[in-house]
């Protein structure tokens, strides 16, 4: 692991840490339900790392430990070369939960509210400042709802929720995007353009992980992949994950007994 | 109706009902320190303001300081229960205020118990604060460790409290013989002048909290997984919201009674989520339709001689189902434009 550190870490300028997760030997079960068996990966800066696996087979789980919203029974998590626990800057994350894009049915919030959240972890208890709403705008135009900024959330379609839910993250000018299957519901045009954009986003340089079903549509975007069933069956780029037999041994055919350390 | 007007009306409402405010809480503190120079001179403004008020209106009602007081609680609660409700609705939490109401008359009856058997002076209000603001911290408890503000939790708790509280007024009744009425159905006339002087400093402390947390309660409200990524300490808002709650509802029994003080933190906010179109417009008029509730609620109940909570409960209510009507209407024609 290399692990570069910065000079002034609160001034704006992004630590030069090259490694953004770092996910070492870990194990989560929910009471005696394992979901996550004995883990490693590592998530570089750059990366497009789509996260695969059958239902149920511990994927949001692996997401949640990745971000600190659970706390492993066993092994270690690393974000931006800080221990999970110990890390505090919240503004680096854009996070897209499955159960967001349920919420707005019935609270009345603007999609302009809701891209504006991604500036409270910067401005903290202070008033926003006209700095803040320039760059609010900004990430609306860069997902191109600016037109829709004062509408409802509720009163958008799925694919336009989706992407207010990126200008959010656009907004707190985050260096990790952390998507849970985000285009569920969301027709195949709206689904094409919408990963058009991540794509563009992670060519400027954020670094993306990815929860996706479709597993077509990982192989294409993602240049890595994770696949796991509880435990990790393949990790590396997204050539050698098509060549191997992981998705297979993942996903089995009715057994789970093949095995597949890596 | 016109965008910008509306937004204008809005704010001319809310510039109202500030004003009001501070008349109401202008009222409480002259009162309080009537016996200095200054004040005592204003205070009898505020007295011959009455009295020409009663005189223009042909009533009886503005001469009398005890008026004040309940005026001054009732849009003090009309203020701070829907703005702590908003948050709390959209939280799917609104059983919690109903909870609280019946921890906090477990907390008369404290009260009543420890006056009663001690022979001490006990400020029935005071007991119920705290033991209100400590049943928040159990639901909280409870909430973290069962993952959910769930129904089951909620609802043991809140028969439990109610439970205890008339088991204790029933052990109590020997000691003080004092009826437990007045607090289960509220009443303009025991508000209290420390009852107001409560109010005014609990909803002084709820507006200027929620007004510091604004965003990180809007957060959490919205999204809670993304604000805990986001490293906002979602536990620490949840208990300083339910705290916040506890205490509102403490203020606001006085006028409504522990069964309905729940409706002003829930109908205000019922009404604006049908029309608004912002989280921030939802907050403002639910503070309006809350205002509008007590005042035409007060009308109601003086004009009649009604009970004020009741009467305020009834009001509000009309006021949601002209939310809905108006929110219908409006959407249809959204939609042939």
């Amino acid at each position: 692991m290399e692990n570069v550190n910065l000079d002034e870490p609160k001034d704006g300028s992004r630590t030069t840490v090259s490694t953004i997760v770092d996910v070492a030997d870990v194990s989560f079960a929910y009471g005696d339900q394992l979901a996550v068996d004995n883990v490693s990966l590592t998530v570089e800066s750059g990366d497009f790392l789509g996260l695969i696996g059958p239902n149920g087979s511990g994927k949001t789980t692996l997401l949640h430990l990745m971000l600190g919203l659970i706390t492993p029974d066993e092994g270690t998590i690393e974000l931006f070369g800080e221990p999970v626990s110990a890390f505090d800057e919240g503004e680096r994350i854009g996070y897209v939960s499955q159960q967001a894009t349920e919420k707005g049915s019935t609270m009345p919030v603007t999609v302009r509210e809701v891209v504006t959240m991604g500036r409270f972890a910067h401005a903290g208890h202070s008033r926003l400042t006209d700095a803040d709403v320039d760059v609010v705008d900004e990430a609306l135009r860069t997902v191109d709802i600016s037109e829709l900024a004062d509408r409802r959330i509720n009163q958008l379609s799925g694919g336009q929720r989706q992407r207010a839910y990126i200008a959010r993250a656009l907004a707190s000018e985050a260096d990790l995007l952390a998507l849970d299957e985000p285009t569920v519901g969301v027709d195949a045009e709206s689904r094409d353009e919408f990963y058009r954009l991540l794509d563009s986003l992670n060519d400027s340089g954020i670094t993306i992980i990815l929860i996706e079903h479709d597993i077509g549509v990982v192989t294409d975007r993602a240049d890595h992949i994770a696949c796991i069933n509880k435990s990790l069956y393949h990790h590396g780029d997204t050539e050698s994950f098509v060549e191997s037999d992981a998705l297979e041994a993942a996903y089995g055919s009715g057994t789970r007994v093949v095995h597949h350390h890596h | 109706m016109n965008g910008t007007l509306r937004v204008r009306l809005e704010l001319a409402c809310m510039a109202i009902i500030s004003v009001l405010a501070v008349v109401m809480i202008g009222f409480v503190v002259l009162y309080w320190l009537q016996s200095f120079p200054y004040a005592s001179t204003l205070y009898e403004q505020y007295r011959l303001g009455g009295r020409l008020l009663d005189a223009v209106l042909g009533t009886n009602v503005f001469r009398h300081p005890f008026m004040w007081q309940s005026m001054a609680t009732g849009v003090l609660i009309g203020i701070v229960a829907p703005l702590v409700g908003t948050y709390l609705v959209h939280r799917e939490m609104a059983l919690i205020g109903e909870t609280l109401a019946h921890t906090a008359f477990a907390g008369v009856a404290v009260g009543f118990l420890v006056g009663g058997v001690t022979g001490w002076d006990t400020p029935l209000l005071i007991s119920a604060l705290v033991v209100g603001i400590a049943g928040a911290l159990g639901v909280q408890w409870l909430a973290e460790r069962t993952d959910t503000y769930g129904d089951v939790p909620i609802a043991i708790m809140l028969t439990g409290s109610f439970a205890v509280g008339t088991l204790i007024i029933s052990y109590g009744r020997g000691f003080t013989g004092i009826s437990i009425e007045s607090y289960l159905f509220g009443s303009l006339a025991v508000v209290t002048v420390e009852g107001a002087r409560m109010m005014t400093i609990l909803s002084i402390v709820v507006v200027g909290v929620v007004a510091y947390t604004y965003k990180q309660l809007l957060f959490i409200t919205f999204d809670e997984q993304a604000a805990r990524v986001a490293r906002l300490n979602v536990n620490a808002y949840n208990t300083l919201l339910i705290v916040m709650t506890a205490v509102v509802v403490v203020g606001a029994m006085q006028v409504l009674g522990v069964i309905l003080v729940a409706a002003m933190l829930v109908i205000p906010v019922a009404a604006a989520t049908q029309i608004a179109a912002s989280f921030r417009e939802t907050l403002y008029l639910s503070i309006i339709f809350g205002q509008l509730s007590i005042v035409g609620g007060f009308a109601v109940s003086i004009g009649w001689s009604m009970p004020a909570g009741g009467s305020i409960v009834v009001v509000a209510i009309a006021f949601y189902l002209a939310a809905i009507a108006a929110s219908g209407r409006s959407s249809t024609a959204l939609s042939t434009h």
